[in-house]
């Protein structure tokens, strides 16, 4: 009975729920702070925090939101992408595509009306898919719709024939690496090997002021706090449940009457959508996007990120990009070299020894202090074996 | 000279080193021996020809010395010498006397040097002295390389060669150059379409050009028709023997897919573990062969033979230790075997670039692998491609044995089927699981000694190749060896079907969207496990 | 003895790190440095971080700049493009550089462009390009197409009587612009149409069969054939290896590389590239005094004798001594005021003459094509005579031909066009 009841907590507990809350607040107070001393306080105050910082935070900001969207179907479904990268760089060049039409006549080579890169290869007039986006609602539209109807067709097709398991992820990894190669090439009308850069400007507003790129990490901040936020609330409805059902045991699922590829499906498009808004947050506070977004070794490093902070708990996806890149950043300028050694022996460390990342480890640590509390109280009441800490779902 | 190929080269080479000129230079060539070690490399041409029409000693040697760049000068004599290099030795020989000059060092000799226009002079020069050589091999290679450029005079060589020539073929060839020239310069159209007629069956390139231009441009109506007939007949057997290369191309590919992806459908095929350190392992092969070569470098000739086995050991032993201490624990839990093993791949990359430079190393090829076997003028098969596709197949023969006749094989089968059935049968479940991987790592590291014939052998060289092996895998069926074979020639001569027509890059998304749309048709690949070993 | 260039390797390395990290306090000039010294780029970048790191050491022994010593801040942008970027804006905020000496690839230039040009950053930026650019932060000490490309074809046609050509290249900007180029040039000189073949590969594309085989038909037609090769990094070896197990050679199709310098050749069996061509502004082998000291130096300074010295080198040494003149000549790091002391500096080159920063700040410099010989090293078939002066915009683009870079009153614009007499694109 009690080991039902500390099961039960304990999964509630993976699930993050009573984490949220805070940690939305302490996002918010972090964004509120940092954009107050970028704007407020003079460049040589011990507070100020310089443009620099704040560009990297919106970076970070816009990973997390990644490996949100990555935890959302491998947390929570256990569906592994190694093709979230894809969704990522889609979300971004759309991004990227509006922001290259808003240069206009600013260009290197001042046409009006093509990007630098495709009058340098000589065309003409603007491809079919470039049309319309100069609007700032249409490109938006196309963050979502991109990668969402990307998702939908390669999930939809997957999940209808049972691909799962490895085969799904290798098959997402292939899917990144085939969109890798598509971008490279010129033909294409992505600007290729270069990708989309040298950004003036976003809804009239100069993408280098300072305003603007405060406003565009405060902008990512609440983007990720509110998706955060309905990510939560859907794994809290039927739909969540159901979800969280086809990750422990997908043919019982179907046995009882689910639909599970629908479900799945679903999810996945709604998980790309998520990459899709980072990319879009992406692209305009790092002033790039170009192919090497796409590049499979990419998509597995969101992976990492996610397995450090945890697995299945939202909050934790969030806080292990942040932390992992945090590392990234201090690292490669301490030993560059030393950089990959660290990142690998993480991985490996991390899924031999924490296989449930960090908040299973605070959680792990918690449990202990509780049951040392209880073994106090009721000193040698009786002497049921020590119960281990249920394994994963694997 | 576009036929002499490099195994040619190589006799020739030792050809020089044992053949002693007893003859030495005459009068005449005297001075202009001289002029050559101190002639500007602009204006050495002139001297070479003059060298090889003045009368007195055979200037062949010289010649083929030059072309090797082996030709060097004492700088105060001013005696040629040829040198000789021994791997990491060079010995030094009198050009003309043959006598070794042993107690000579690098400083006081200079080395002739030689630019592309004097190399074209000179394979020609020589193939000029060669047309009355012994071998008959030599003089056909020797006219051939003339058909490029039939001056007067060379056609006057080769007409005096053609009245003694007893080879069959040898004859072929001499005909076909004197009709060659025929076309271009006979004045009588009958004597010209009778040089058509000769030339109709040969395949060389340079006869199909003289036809096309005879074709176009001829005087004589019947000589135009001649030719285009002639031209019809070649562009026939052109497209077959451009099928057949392109055949070969695509089994060279499938070859290099099947050596890199046989060892995953080891690991991943029959243990289920998801090794992103494969490509790392190919990676130590290819290291293992550059190591080989670096402490054996007189030994070029066999250091394959010798790396092989090494190579199978380095990363036999990395995949048992990294078996031990990592995927052991992750036992089914294939996803995080993926994450672990791709960080062990980082590791290993950055290990490599930390001990031998982030740069590439490098690799020599021994002779006997490079060049190629010329079946005719418009179809040879390059030998290191060749080769690769007999290891390949090799590999995978004794693979098939290890796996099917030995207990070894026996016990691996045994677990990926029913791992606690087996183990109930006393099998030692974790000692198998040690081999199979050491076994899937050990082959992948002999890939590495086959891809450092043909690539770059860097720390990224296992990351070229990991996504292209799963892709193998899975496209064969997961655990079905024949599976792996039949996918990674499929795939290997879909794409070079697919690259004449859209691009290399295109062809290669092409195959990666289908195996796409193929998995999710067929989830389990072309060969799907059966029985209950597969849910 | 390996294991010693190991040693010594890391200790350069660690040494680098340490010197980034302290030496805070004393008032210094800081250069930083902006090359990838891990991921993909490592292989070719690495070496520039030692040029540059090496020409500080010298400068700070002759008694530093302005009184001051020298401090290198060196940063990993790790072949990520977005990196480049940001760590320029560290550069510049945090660190406070006062030049920048970094970037390989065109893409990581394009990347941290903006940055330097919205915090008025200066860089120098050492290594052959497209072209097609030029920016009032930026000086570009490497070869422009004119520099590299139209000399080596015109080397090939004349000399050598090439009717034929091959543009193969890696499919991305470089290649494509050069080839775009070269192919206008070409067909100005009166080449037909289908006497031009253009191919483009991906990144590292190491199955080369096909491609040498049409290679290989394409100049059986009689004609002399050339192939002008942008193709870059890691997918050369192997399509050297099947030219020369295809049997094609030197003398029946020549091979002219853009890429392929002392530092590449190094890391392959030279036999199958014996006679392949490339052109550069600097070749190892030219024997000059400044040179000989040049490498000497810089053996001794990687401690590893069998180092070689190339291209993008030179363009690093040209670029650090013009700037250190450059600041002597203006008295102050400012970067506005070292941008126009900058223009018409000169410098002794290591093949000998002078190089001579024009007013677009592109370099003029001699364009030498070399052979390539056994050991690895090149031997000078063909000079220009005199210098070339690098052309920011070229001449064979229609998009480009009426621009022209000039960075000196009146005009002090990138890309002015000279029809409607007007600066595009600028910001400031």
């Amino acid at each position: 009975m009690s080991s039902l009841l500390s099961s039960f907590m304990s999964f509630s507990r993976i699930n993050g729920d009573s984490r949220v809350a805070p940690f939305v607040v302490v996002l918010l107070v972090v964004t509120a702070l940092a954009s107050f001393c970028n704007l407020l306080m003079p460049a040589d105050s011990v507070f100020y925090v310089s443009t620099y910082t704040i560009t990297l935070l919106g970076k970070y900001l816009c990973y997390a939101m990644l490996a949100l969207a990555v935890d959302v179907i491998w947390g929570y479904c256990g569906i592994l992408s190694l093709g979230h990268g894809a969704f990522f760089a889609l979300g971004g060049y759309a991004m990227g595509m509006y922001l290259m039409r808003q240069i206009g006549d600013r260009g290197v080579y001042g046409n009006p009306e093509l990007p630098d890169f495709m009058v340098f290869l000589n065309w003409s007039e603007l491809p079919w898919f470039w049309h319309g986006m100069d609007q700032f609602w249409v490109a938006m539209l196309m963050v979502l719709l991109v990668p969402g109807l990307l998702a939908y067709v390669f999930g939809w097709l997957a999940f209808r024939s049972r691909v799962t398991g490895v085969y799904l992820s290798i098959m997402t990894q292939a899917l990144t690496y085939a969109l890798l190669l598509s971008f490279f090439r010129n033909e294409m009308g992505f600007g290729g090997n270069n990708g989309l850069t040298d950004f003036k400007d976003i809804l009239g507003f100069d993408l280098q002021s300072d305003n603007t790129r405060v406003t565009l990490f405060i902008v990512t901040a609440l983007m990720l706090c509110g998706l955060l936020v309905l990510s939560k609330k859907i794994m809290q409805t039927r739909f969540g449940k159901v979800i969280v059902a086809i990750r422990d045991g997908e043919s019982r699922a179907r046995f009882i009457g689910y639909r599970t590829e629908n479900y799945k499906v679903w999810l996945f498009v709604y998980s790309a959508m998520i990459a899709g808004i980072a990319g879009a947050l992406y692209v305009p506070q790092v002033g790039i996007i170009n192919p090497g977004e796409f590049s499979p070794i990419n998509s597995i490093e969101i992976v990492i990120w996610v397995a450090v902070g945890g697995r299945g708990t939202l909050v934790g996806a969030i806080i292990g990009a942040i932390l992992v890149n945090y590392a990234k950043t201090k690292f490669t300028a301490i030993m560059p070299d030393g950089w990959l050694f660290a990142l690998g022996a993480m991985f490996v460390l991390v899924t031999l020894y924490l296989p449930k990342g960090l908040m299973g480890l605070v959680a792990q640590l918690k449990d202990q202090q509780l049951k040392g509390e209880q073994h106090k109280s009721q000193k040698a009441a009786d002497n049921s074996p020590n119960e281990k800490t249920e394994e994963g779902h694997a | 000279m576009r036929y002499i190929n490099a195994i040619c080269a190589c006799l020739l080479g030792l050809l020089i080193s044992t053949s002693v000129l007893a003859e030495p230079p005459s009068e005449a060539q005297q001075p202009l021996l001289l002029e050559l070690t101190e002639v500007k490399l602009n204006k050495a041409l002139p001297v070479l020809q003059q060298l090889e029409t003045t009368e007195g000693a055979d200037m062949l040697a010289l010649f083929k010395t030059m072309l090797n760049g082996d030709l060097y000068y004492e700088k105060e004599s001013k005696r040629l010498i040829a040198a000789l290099k021994e791997q990491s030795v060079t010995r030094y020989t009198d050009l003309f006397s043959g006598e070794e000059l042993n107690d000579l060092s690098k400083n006081q000799v200079s080395k002739i040097k030689v630019n592309n226009k004097l190399r074209g002079y000179l394979g020609e020069a020589i193939a000029r002295m060669q047309l009355n050589h012994p071998d008959s091999v030599v003089r056909k290679d020797a006219v051939r390389s003339l058909f490029s450029d039939l001056g007067a005079n060379t056609i006057e060589l080769i007409r005096t060669a053609r009245l003694k020539e007893q080879s069959r073929s040898v004859q072929d060839v001499m005909d076909v150059a004197l009709a060659l020239y025929r076309t271009e310069h006979a004045a009588e159209a009958t004597d010209r379409l009778q040089a058509v007629k000769v030339l109709e069956g040969s395949l060389e390139p340079e006869v199909r050009n003289q036809l096309t231009r005879l074709a176009e441009n001829d005087p004589s109506r019947s000589v135009r028709k001649a030719a285009q007939t002639g031209l019809d007949k070649i562009d026939q057997k052109a497209e077959m023997y451009g099928f057949i290369n392109q055949l070969f191309f695509g089994l060279s590919l499938g070859s290099v897919l099947l050596l890199a992806a046989i060892g995953l459908a080891i690991t991943f095929g029959v243990m289920g573990v998801i090794n992103m350190a494969h490509g790392e392992m190919i990676m130590l092969g290819a290291y293992t062969t550059y190591v080989v070569q670096l402490m054996l470098p007189n030994m070029i000739e066999y250091s394959l033979w010798i790396a092989v086995p090494l190579a199978f050991m380095v990363s036999g032993l990395a995949g048992i230790l990294i078996e031990r201490l990592v995927i052991r624990h992750l036992h089914g839990r294939p996803l995080e075997t993926l994450l672990a093993t791709f960080g062990i791949s980082l590791i290993l990359q950055q290990m490599v670039r930390t001990v031998f430079s982030p740069l590439n190393r490098q690799v020599a090829t021994p002779d006997w692998m490079s060049g190629s076997i010329e079946i005719n003028p418009l179809l040879s098969l390059t030998l290191n491609r060749l080769y690769i596709v007999a290891f390949a197949l090799l590999v995978f023969m004794i693979l098939l044995i290890v796996l099917k006749k030995t207990s070894l094989g026996l016990n691996v089968r045994a677990v990926s089927q029913n791992r606690d059935m087996a183990k109930a049968m006393g099998i030692r479940t974790d000692r198998v699981d040690a081999l199979t991987f050491g076994l899937g790592s050990g082959i992948a590291g002999i890939a590495g000694v086959a891809l450092s014939q043909l690539t770059n052998v860097g720390p990224n060289l296992g990351q070229a190749y990991i996504i292209d092996s799963f892709m193998v895998v899975v496209f064969g069926g997961v655990g079905n060896l024949w599976g792996t074979l039949v996918a990674a020639f499929t795939l290997g001569v879909a794409n070079k079907f697919i690259e004449p027509v859209t691009g290399a890059v295109l062809a290669s998304i092409l195959v990666l969207v289908f195996i796409i749309l193929f998995i999710q048709k067929r989830p389990k690949g072309l060969f799907p496990q059966k029985g209950r070993a597969a849910e | 003895m390996k294991i010693k260039h190991l040693v010594s390797g890391i200790a350069l390395s660690m040494g680098a790190s340490v010197l980034s990290v302290s030496a805070m306090a004393a008032d210094t000039i800081k250069v930083g440095v902006l090359h990838s010294l891990s991921g993909t780029m490592a292989i070719s970048e690495t070496t520039l971080k030692d040029t540059v790191l090496m020409m500080v050491e010298e400068q700070n022994k002759k008694g530093g700049l302005l009184g001051k010593k020298l401090e290198a801040v060196v940063v990993d942008p790790a072949s990520n493009w977005p990196l480049f970027a940001e760590k320029t804006r560290e550069l510049l905020t945090k660190d406070q550089v006062d030049v920048i000496f970094g970037c390989w690839t065109s893409v990581s230039r394009k990347s941290a462009l903006p940055v330097l040009e919205e915090l008025n950053g200066l860089m120098f930026y050492p290594v052959q390009y497209e072209g097609e650019e030029s920016s009032k932060n930026v000086f570009y000490t490497g070869a422009a197409p004119n520099q590299q490309a139209i000399p080596a074809v015109d080397y090939l046609m004349n000399d050598l009587g090439v009717k034929r050509w091959v543009l193969a290249g890696t499919d991305y900007v470089y290649p494509r612009t050069t080839n775009k180029i070269l192919e206008a040039y070409l067909k100005a000189k009166g080449v037909a149409e289908e006497d031009i073949m253009i191919n483009y590969t991906p990144f590292g594309h190491s199955d080369w069969q096909s491609i040498v085989s049409d290679i290989k038909s394409f100049g059986a037609e009689g004609k002399k054939t050339a192939v002008v090769s942008t193709i870059n990094g890691d997918a050369n070896v192997p399509f050297y290896k099947e030219l020369g197990n295809q049997g094609i050679s030197a003398e029946d199709i020549p091979v002219v590389a853009f890429s392929v310098g002392e530092e590449e050749l190094s890391g392959l069996d030279t036999k199958p590239l014996v006679g392949h061509l490339a052109a550069w502004n600097y070749f190892q082998s030219v024997e000059s005094d400044a040179n000989s000291a040049f490498i000497s130096q810089w053996k001794a300074f990687t401690g590893n004798p069998d180092r070689v010295t190339n291209d993008p080198m030179e363009a690093t040494y040209i670029g650090f001594k013009m700037w250190t003149q450059a600041v002597e000549k203006a008295g102050t790091t400012d970067v506005d005021a070292v941008e126009q002391a900058m223009i018409g500096q000169e410098t002794e080159n290591l093949t000998g003459g002078m190089a001579y920063m024009n007013k677009n700040h592109h370099l003029s410099k001699p364009v030498l094509i070399g052979e390539i010989q056994d050991d690895g090293q090149f031997e000078v078939v063909w000079e220009t005579e005199g210098v070339v002066p690098g052309d920011a915009w070229s001449d064979f683009l229609p998009g480009s031909k009426d621009l022209i870079a000039d960075w000196t009153a009146p005009i002090s614009c990138g890309n002015y066009n000279t029809v409607t007499k007007t600066c595009s694109g600028q910001n400031y």
